[in-house]
């Protein structure tokens, strides 16, 4: 179990550094399941295996869906990918970076410097973790029904189209009076 | 039934979550930015985790579970205000986004 949790730390981290390089936004995300995929190994080194399930399922599979659809809707493709790249210059990153890794090696030497902590793993069980929800914590469950609620409504109405928006096809041909054409034809020969 | 250290743990944690911190610090684009902040809540979430397994208590991952749903609730509202960014300036670049400075 602990060379489990050393090896899937190891692929977590690394693809980690790979998400916030590269410049695709597609690759990103593909490194960024990859790494949440590492890290659901961990938790279930660490004796969690509801949790483990849950990372899969909501966050490797929900939440970036999303994030795929998103991308696939806006079309964000190369022209992304070379904004990003002419962007992240090393004179750009190096400052941030540095000093965040300064930070880093001030929490880690803090961790290092204190007592010895020594994790006994034991599974603890769905069951555990459902007694205690509905429990002590249903204030919150209630709580997290609430924020849910709100974002959905939010998202729902901030995603509402207000005013009349045309695709950028059309609307570069708008005051030129093509706008018939450019529907009749398909809109990668217009341009 | 395994034992390690706890600080490697941790530590792991606060390596994810300074690399999310450069994701957020370095990126142009507002969709590296919201997937570096998924990035950061869930090295939280692990650190959560872990301190649950410490006393092998239900709490950190309820916690978790928390954490969860926020980020949830956090990426469908924001991917909705960057649907309404990229309709109304064509662009996803954050410094396109300065009609407040005049």
């Amino acid at each position: 179990m602990s060379l489990l949790f050393y090896i899937s730390s190891f692929v977590a981290i690394l693809a980690t550094v790979m998400v916030i390089t590269r410049y695709h936004p597609i690759h990103a995300l593909l490194y960024l399941v990859v790494s949440l995929l590492a890290v659901a190994m961990v938790f279930l080194s660490l004796g969690a295996p509801f949790v483990a399930v849950l990372e899969v399922i909501i966050y490797a599979g929900a939440i970036m869906v999303l994030f795929i659809f998103f991308i696939m809707m806006l079309n964000l493709g190369s022209e992304t990918a070379q904004q990003e790249k002419n962007w992240l210059q090393p004179r750009v990153w190096v400052g941030p970076s540095l000093l965040s890794l300064v930070l880093l090696g001030e929490v880690v030497m803090l961790l290092l410097k204190g007592q010895n902590i020594v994790i006994q793993t034991s599974v603890v069980d769905a069951r555990k973790v459902a007694l205690s929800l509905y429990g002590e914590y249903i204030v919150g469950v209630e709580l997290t029904g609430f924020l849910l609620m709100a974002g959905i409504v939010g998202a729902a109405h901030i995603g509402k189209q207000k005013k009349r928006n045309l695709h950028r096809f059309l609307q570069e041909n708008e005051n030129t009076g093509t706008t018939i054409k450019t529907i009749i034809c398909p809109p990668s020969t217009v341009k | 039934m395994s034992s390690f250290n706890g600080e490697i743990v941790l530590i792991v944690a606060a390596i994810l979550f300074v690399l999310g911190l450069i994701g957020v610090l370095t990126r142009k684009n507002i969709i590296f930015i919201l997937l570096s902040v998924e990035i950061m809540l869930n090295s939280a979430g692990l650190a959560f985790v872990a301190a649950g397994a410490k006393w092998q208590q239900p709490d950190g991952q309820v916690m978790f579970l928390f954490i969860l749903a926020m980020a949830a609730a956090e990426v469908s509202v924001g991917l909705a205000l960057v649907l309404q960014i990229y309709h109304q300036h064509k662009t996803l670049d954050v410094d396109g986004l300065k009609e407040l400075r005049d």
